[in-house]
């Protein structure tokens, strides 16, 4: 089934507008608002002068062509009239009449849409986060994708992108929602995810190929986000962070939030702390995240890291002091003279998995 | 020289200094006690087409004159190269590059070289060259005459003795990481960048590398003091046993770092030839200067050519530079900007030079915990320099290069053969971080040199998995944990 003319053309006539939706930009619940309108509705709020010729456009807008332009990107519209369409979606007031795929749609409803699918995970956080937060959420994503649950994501630097990688290093169950034309790589710098991505799992996104983003549209993806999502989880996020109006949008649709714990008093983790402080669930690790969907124990992720049995007793105690705060190659000595050897016991462990070089030279452990 | 109006004219293409030397001659001769000849002198420097600098000339325009004038044999000149400034009052002083001149000397096959007192040690040690250090213009013309012999050179009052190689490496507390890597660096030749916040210690560390690095060699003492002979560093007295280290401002230009102007003149990385060249701020260096780098790091020389005659350089030199992690320096977890200012960041440091890194170590603050950590002393570590250097110097009789981050790639896979447990762990960490074929080559050779250090002749696992904390993927920014 292909998508119905009336939702593929109010899918091209968003790229229409998207400048004059700029307009709208600051006003968040008016965006919503404007999001939810009629096509005719939404011309005449967002169109000013040029109302009456865009209308004019819209009415004769040449659905064959637009299908014609679908197929040429390899790209397959999904609307809320199909079948296929992701039955979460449909909480919003303001849902998006179509989603354009790129990669494969199958995965996207084994994922969304299958009666038989699991619940879904968002998560989300600043693209400016700290190493650590990107550890974490690459962590997570992986053990979660792993353990057969969906990340949801919107590819953007930091958090977003970590949560991607870590989900194709696991069962590469993930789904980008973008704030740009699913074929286009923004930011320009993921550019390399978002092949993978493509590939791999599944790229959405309610604007046609093509759609540069613009700044309405990040906040118009994240409802979507948080949409398809029955938990969302912010990484890391300051105040008034657009992470934030996922976690808003997921409150308002009734669907669960957490927050993984961050620094105190740092202004980069104000915003996920505060979402801690107003009662959202804390999330450490993954097994927090799949207690959360499941219910305490319901599931566990494959404990394959926690195991450390088959490691060699001297390398097993470096890891246990690792894991003890003691991160560094200087912790770990006493003396300049072991130096070399607790170098081969890190690298080793790094070598097996069990911790992870930072960039400023720590080990932290990765399970 | 020729009847006429009194007059004296210096032919052959000199800069200023040399047609300076008219007034400096003329008037040293006659303090001297000596007669200035009231007639046409024309003195002609050949080749005419080579262009003369400096004021080395002096001493031999005046002795000239004078043997033209009958005052001195003309004879006596004949065996003798002079090679010295005058001043007014007739006083020999020293001028820059005394050692290739006297090394020329020999080359020509003269058999005595007159220099001023201060640069007579200097031109000592060539061998087999005879050394006339004298004072003035008066004393030379008396040697000239063979009234007197020149004086010994023992009586020549000692120059300055060498500043001491910088502070100990075993002041050092915390950094075990950049302790490591330095060491591995001086034992291998290896070159070295340190990342970290500004305050974390890495120009401290840098300061300490001379003092762990081994003796220059007699044949590598002679190029570097040639080298700071002819750029006005050496005090003019022995041989310099002590391997340079050269710290340039970041704001230096292309040719202040590689050489160049006309006439060409070394730059940074000539002067630290045999020894280390550091460049602290690694991205705030211009980035021509860096790109210019590449090529005289690969091959040891620099080749500079301008509109005369093209010159060629010496440059092999260790490189170690030090930058910080980000523009604003913080670092992790308090950095403040934005992601597209780190990766312009990154990208600048994975450009033209991080392709000759063999080893990046991270600098960070030290913890509390590690600060009872002392690095090893100077003195202990150089001793472990020095026998893997030893090894290195062994296998060299053989074939391969004098040290191993100057071993060619096959030399590598003669010299630094991995059995099936090393090289699995090369391989497969090297597949999963996405390393290169180069950075491969880069990990083998660092492991070598640690297997070196170790006294072991075989590379085992842990020698590899040692290496390759030395990666570069500390710097990969945008590409994520």
């Amino acid at each position: 089934m292909t998508a119905c003319g009336a939702c593929l053309r109010r899918g091209f006539l968003l790229d229409r507008l998207s400048g004059h939706m700029e307009t709208v930009r600051g006003k968040r619940h008016y965006l919503r608002e404007v999001l939810a309108l009629s096509d005719e509705d939404l011309i005449a709020a967002v169109g000013g002068r040029e109302r009456a010729r865009l209308q004019f456009e819209h009415d004769r807008s040449d659905v064959t062509l637009m299908r014609r332009r679908l197929a040429a990107a390899h790209m397959v519209g999904v609307c809320r009239h199909d079948d296929r369409y992701p039955p979460a979606l449909r909480d919003l007031r303001d849902a998006p009449a179509i989603l354009f795929v790129a990669g494969s749609v199958e995965r996207l409803v084994s994922w969304t849409t299958d009666p038989a699918a699991t619940a879904t995970v968002a998560i989300v956080g600043a693209r400016r986060a700290s190493e650590d937060a990107r550890v974490v959420a690459r962590t997570i994503a992986r053990d979660l994708s792993l353990a057969g649950v969906p990340v949801i994501s919107g590819m953007a630097m930091g958090i977003d992108a970590a949560a991607h990688r870590g989900a194709l290093e696991g069962g590469a169950q993930t789904v980008a929602v973008l704030g740009s034309g699913p074929d286009v790589a923004y930011p320009l710098g993921e550019r390399r995810l978002h092949g993978e991505l493509i590939e791999r799992a599944v790229v959405v996104s309610e604007l046609p190929p093509g759609s540069t983003a613009r700044k309405w549209t990040f906040p118009a993806r994240n409802r979507i986000i948080a949409g398809l999502a029955r938990l969302t989880i912010v990484v890391e996020a300051a105040e008034r962070s657009g992470s934030l109006i996922t976690a808003t949008c997921a409150q308002d649709l009734g669907r669960d939030v957490g927050a993984v714990p961050g620094r105190p008093m740092a202004s980069g983790t104000r915003g996920s702390n505060g979402l801690l402080r107003d009662g959202c669930a804390v999330i450490r690790d993954s097994q927090d995240a799949l207690d959360q969907l499941f219910g305490a124990g319901a599931r566990t992720t494959g404990a394959l890291l926690g195991d450390t049995g088959a490691l060699d007793p001297a390398l097993r105690r470096t890891l246990e002091e690792v894991r003890a705060g003691a991160e560094t190659i200087g912790a770990l000595c006493t003396d300049s003279s072991q130096v070399g050897g607790v170098m081969a016991a890190l690298g080793e462990l790094e070598f097996l998995g069990y911790v992870r070089r930072t960039g400023e030279g720590r080990y932290v452990t990765a399970a | 020289m020729r009847p006429g109006l009194p007059a004296f004219t210096i032919v052959g293409l000199g800069d200023a200094a040399v047609r300076e030397a008219r007034e400096r001659v003329r008037a040293a001769i006659l303090n001297a006690g000596l007669e200035f000849p009231l007639r046409r002198v024309t003195a002609n420097l050949a080749p005419a087409d080579l262009r003369k600098i400096g004021p080395g000339f002096d001493l031999a325009l005046a002795c000239a004159v004078l043997a033209a004038s009958g005052q001195v044999p003309t004879r006596s000149l004949g065996a003798r190269a002079l090679y010295a400034e005058l001043s007014l009052s007739g006083e020999l002083r020293p001028c820059r590059g005394v050692l290739a001149v006297a090394e020329a000397t020999r080359r020509a096959g003269l058999d005595e070289i007159v220099v001023a007192r201060a640069a007579g040690r200097e031109a000592a040690l060539v061998p087999d060259l005879g050394v006339a250090a004298v004072a003035g213009l008066a004393e030379v013309v008396e040697l000239l005459r063979g009234e007197t012999v020149a004086p010994e050179l023992a009586s020549l009052p000692p120059g300055p003795s060498e500043p001491p190689a910088g502070p100990d490496l075993g002041e050092v507390r915390g950094q075990p990481h950049a302790a490591e890597g330095l060491m591995i660096a001086a034992a291998g030749g290896h070159n070295l960048l340190m990342c970290g916040p500004p305050g974390t210690g890495k120009t401290m560390l840098a300061r300490r590398l001379p003092g762990i690095l081994p003796e220059l060699t007699p044949a590598e003492a002679l190029d570097v003091t040639r080298i700071q002979s002819i750029a006005g560093l050496h005090s003019g007295q022995e041989l310099t046993r002590r391997r340079p280290f050269r710290a340039p401002h970041h704001t230096i230009s292309a040719s202040g770092l590689v050489g160049g102007g006309a006439p060409p003149r070394p730059g940074e990385v000539t002067l630290a030839h045999h020894g280390v060249l550091f460049l602290d701020e690694l991205s705030e260096f211009a980035r021509p200067a860096l790109e210019a780098l590449r090529q005289p790091l690969e091959d040891g020389s620099v080749t500079i050519v301008r509109a005369q005659r093209p010159a060629v350089f010496p440059a092999r030199c260790m490189l170690v530079a030090a930058t910080n992690p980000c523009p604003c320096g913080r670092g992790e977890p308090d950095c403040r900007c934005s992601p597209p200012d780190r990766l312009r960041h990154a990208r600048k440091l994975t450009g033209p030079l991080l392709d000759r890194m063999d080893l990046v170590c991270s600098v960070a603050h030290p913890r509390d915990d590690e600060r009872d950590l002392c690095a090893p002393s100077s003195a202990s570590a150089r001793e472990l320099v020095l026998q893997a250097r030893e090894r290195q110097l062994h296998r060299s009789r053989t074939g391969a290069g004098a040290c191993n981050a100057q071993l060619t790639g096959a030399e590598l896979a003669l010299h630094a053969p991995l059995s099936s447990a090393p090289m699995r762990r090369l391989e497969q960490t090297c597949i999963r971080e996405r390393i290169s074929m180069r950075g491969r080559e880069r990990v083998r050779r660092v492991a070598r040199t640690i297997a070196d250090m170790e006294g072991v002749a075989d590379i085992t696992a842990a020698h590899v998995t040692r290496a390759l904390c030395f990666r570069q993927d500390v710097l990969r920014v945008g590409e994520d944990a």
